[in-house]
């Protein structure tokens, strides 16, 4: 536990009503160096500022919290420290090279200054943007037509330098996106080639930002769930899960049997179909076409029973605050059995093919390696940090929906390369699988939404029969669900990793304040580093592995 | 041995308009750039895959180079960043060529109503087809694709699509 850290400041820091540890600016680099070395919180897990524009009682307009876990994954502490109207602080990258980019997007976002930082500039919004969106201020609907794209050669000048480079002469610059087949998405990928050796790279995002976390502030929090479906559009219903199970954190609510259950089934029939794209793409990239009908055939079926389930193949928003829109249908046992059939055939046919391909092994073992430490530092997690051994599974370290009692191994890579982190997703699919089998032969009778009906609608009968139940259904309809005040985060263990919500409410049907800890975001912040040194060709199969998710990454 | 029209019409002859011809082979034939963001790529993906399988209508070539598509499908949300990258490949697709928007977000921004956005891709370049959903189902993705089929036939290729007087915002 955070004991040095107590001892040494304890007069320094109070804490706050939600039990965030409240200190000075100006002790923040030394309490998370505290916290860091001596206390081994060694994993950052996101770093974000609220606006207190419209909150009364507050010392400052503006805070920055930062969420850190011990080296077990167990304990999570929230620091949070208040910014002065100068609205700088000391950047923290020198401890934790995964707030490199959290810090430039809260500069983005909020203009929040951090001094030391090596490069604090844009990285959601383009570079002429005016203004910072996240700002109370900022009006929603104002858009900003852009021209020019980043050239990029500020952040690549100073890493060539770096790596002895003087003169640009003898390099080839080029363009990895972002509207390229191999980046899997809107994600550009700036690199320095020495014949197909990239010398050094440069990632810029931003290109699919959707303002996300300002939609947040303007919808009521059943209104937002489809909102998340589009972060992680391979795994909509795990991000459902992840921002239901925040908010119902703040309430205070648990959902009834039943309903744990099928959100344990349908999470990780989610988590099978995202392994099953990532793998299918990142061996289309490799050339491998056949094991894209193998494994993305499979991912039909589910998809059909997704749409007799809840009536939407892709984006499912099957969840709600308190439950789920449905329960499961007749025959669904039967449909899923099917399913996992066709899953477990197409994964094996897959394996067949590459399991003993020399080819295959060529082409991914050793390839874009992270060492353990490098990926806990930079903030990687779930299936990309497990390939490198880390055995950091939410679903084991901090479980939830009885996830303790269910006979499941994690899936542990031992290189951290392409090939542990391909291998890791095809071991969790097996996983998933048997999850899904032991938790449909426990799966409970009984409602599948809490009874609170301040919280979840009133069955149509009482909608339409009573003055309680047509009030409740308006109220929860024109209002939303009234959420007390609070700051909140909470996790779930995502098909990419650790997926959490931080959410700032005010006590009204609206958050205040959304922040979403997306896994890709991190992995892409390492990945300019995984490639230098690498060929051009591997930079592919790297990006394929980490199964970066732009809507997610950019939100 | 042959099959298929070359076993039923052999040595004869066929005579057609030549306007007629062409337009057949360029409803046949197309070849897609997909400019895939977002969710609605994933869609395509499944277009691509084989349960709705896009050979069928002769377009699976797809392409990511512009040099060699004649079909732009924007699936996906373009946000104002991604706006200038959108308009330099359409514009470095040669003529003839034709535009599918598809989904809600490309036709028009569809809810996300922000700052980021771009509400619509037509403020940019012109399209000829729209889908809708959110994502559309990959049945939409195929039923637009019947529709640009359409246009293909009826259109003349005297008349000459490269002269329309679409003006775009980032257009100066």
């Amino acid at each position: 536990m955070s004991k040095s850290f107590k001892e040494q400041f304890k007069t320094a820091y109070t804490v706050d009503a939600y039990g965030a540890f409240v200190l000075d600016k100006a002790l923040i680099f030394k309490a998370l160096q505290t916290l860091l070395e001596e206390d081994k919180y060694t994993f950052l897990v996101d770093i974000t500022a609220i606006d207190y524009l419209h909150v009364n009682n507050q010392p400052e307009r503006f805070a920055v919290v930062y969420l850190l876990r011990d080296q077990n994954f167990q304990n999570l502490i929230t620091i949070k420290t208040y910014i002065d109207s100068s609205l700088a602080t000391l950047s923290v990258t020198p401890l934790f090279k995964s707030a490199n980019w959290a810090e430039r997007e809260i500069w983005d976002q909020y203009g929040i200054h951090f001094k030391n930082h090596p490069n604090l500039k844009r990285i959601l919004n383009h570079k002429e943007f005016v203004g910072h969106p996240l700002r109370k201020d900022y009006p929603i609907t104002q858009g900003q037509l852009c021209h020019q794209s980043d050239t990029l050669m500020d952040e690549m000048t100073p890493r060539l330098k770096a790596k002895g480079y003087t003169s640009h002469e003898d390099l080839m610059f080029l363009n990895l996106g972002p509207a390229h087949p191999a980046s899997h998405g809107t994600i550009r990928t700036f690199v320095a080639l020495d014949g197909e050796n990239i010398t050094s790279a440069v990632s810029e995002i931003g290109y699919l930002h959707r303002g996300f976390e300002k939609s947040c502030e303007n919808h009521t929090y059943n209104q937002i769930i489809p909102y998340t479906d589009r972060l992680n559009y391979c795994s909509a219903i795990l991000n459902n899960i992840a921002y239901a199970h925040a908010v119902e954190g703040i309430l205070g609510v648990d959902l009834p049997e039943r309903a744990k259950f099928i959100r344990v089934i349908i999470g990780e029939l989610s988590r099978i179909i995202d392994h099953l794209v990532c793998l299918a793409a990142i061996l289309v990239d490799m050339g491998a076409l056949t094991n894209y009908w193998y494994l993305y055939n499979p991912r039909e079926k589910v998809y059909d029973l997704l749409s007799k389930l809840t009536g939407a193949r892709l984006t499912n928003s099957y969840m709600r605050i308190g439950g789920m829109s449905y329960d499961l249908y007749d025959g669904f046992e039967h449909d899923l059995k099917v399913c996992l059939k066709e899953i477990k055939e197409g994964v094996s046919d897959t394996l067949k093919l590459i399991e003993h391909n020399r080819i295959f092994h060529d082409r991914t073992q050793n390839v874009g390696i992270i060492s353990k430490e490098d990926a806990i530092n930079r903030g990687l997690s779930g299936p990309n940090l497990r390939a490198c051994g880390v055995p950091y599974d939410l679903r084991v370290t901090a479980p939830y929906y009885h996830y303790e009692t269910f006979d499941f191994d994690i899936a542990l890579g031992s290189v951290g390369d392409v090939y542990d982190r391909m291998m890791v997703r095809f071991e969790e699919i097996k996983q998933s699988t048997r999850i899904i089998n032991q938790a449909m032969q426990r799966l409970p009778q009984g409602p599948i939404c809490v009874q609170d009906h301040a919280i979840s609608l009133p069955p149509k009968k009482e909608v339409y029969g009573n003055i309680e139940g047509l009030m409740n259904q308006f109220k929860l309809v024109y209002e939303g669900v009234k959420v007390p005040t609070s700051e909140y985060y909470r996790a779930i263990e995502g098909a990419n990793g650790e997926l959490g919500f931080f959410i700032v409410s005010d006590g009204s049907g609206t958050p205040y304040k959304v922040k979403v800890r997306p896994p890709c975001f991190y992995a892409m912040a390492a990945y300019p580093r995984i490639i230098e040194g690498s060929m051009i060709a591997d930079a592919v199969l790297t990006l394929g592995s980490l199964n970066i998710i732009a809507g997610e990454l950019d939100r | 041995m042959a099959v298929g029209a070359e076993a039923i019409f052999g040595q004869s002859l066929i005579t057609t308009k030549l306007d007629s011809a062409i337009s057949w082979a360029r409803e046949s034939s197309m070849w897609p750039y997909v400019f895939g963001t977002a969710c609605c790529a994933i869609e395509f993906m499944s277009v691509a895959s084989s349960k709705y399988d896009i050979s069928r209508f002769g377009a699976e070539v797809v392409r990511f180079s512009p040099r060699q598509a004649d079909l732009l499908i924007i699936a996906g949300t373009v946000s104002y960043k991604q706006a200038p990258i959108l308009k330099k490949i359409y514009d470095q697709m040669s003529e003839p060529k034709w535009v599918i928007s598809a989904g809600a977000c490309a036709c028009s921004g569809g809810f996300y109503d922000n700052y980021t956005t771009l509400q619509g891709i037509d403020s940019i370049i012109p399209v000829d087809v729209y889908v809708a959903g959110c994502p559309p189902r990959p049945e939409a993705f195929l039923d637009a694709l019947l529709e640009v089929q359409k246009i293909q036939a009826t259109q003349s290729l005297l008349d000459d699509r490269a002269k329309r007087v679409f003006k775009g915002v980032l257009d100066v």
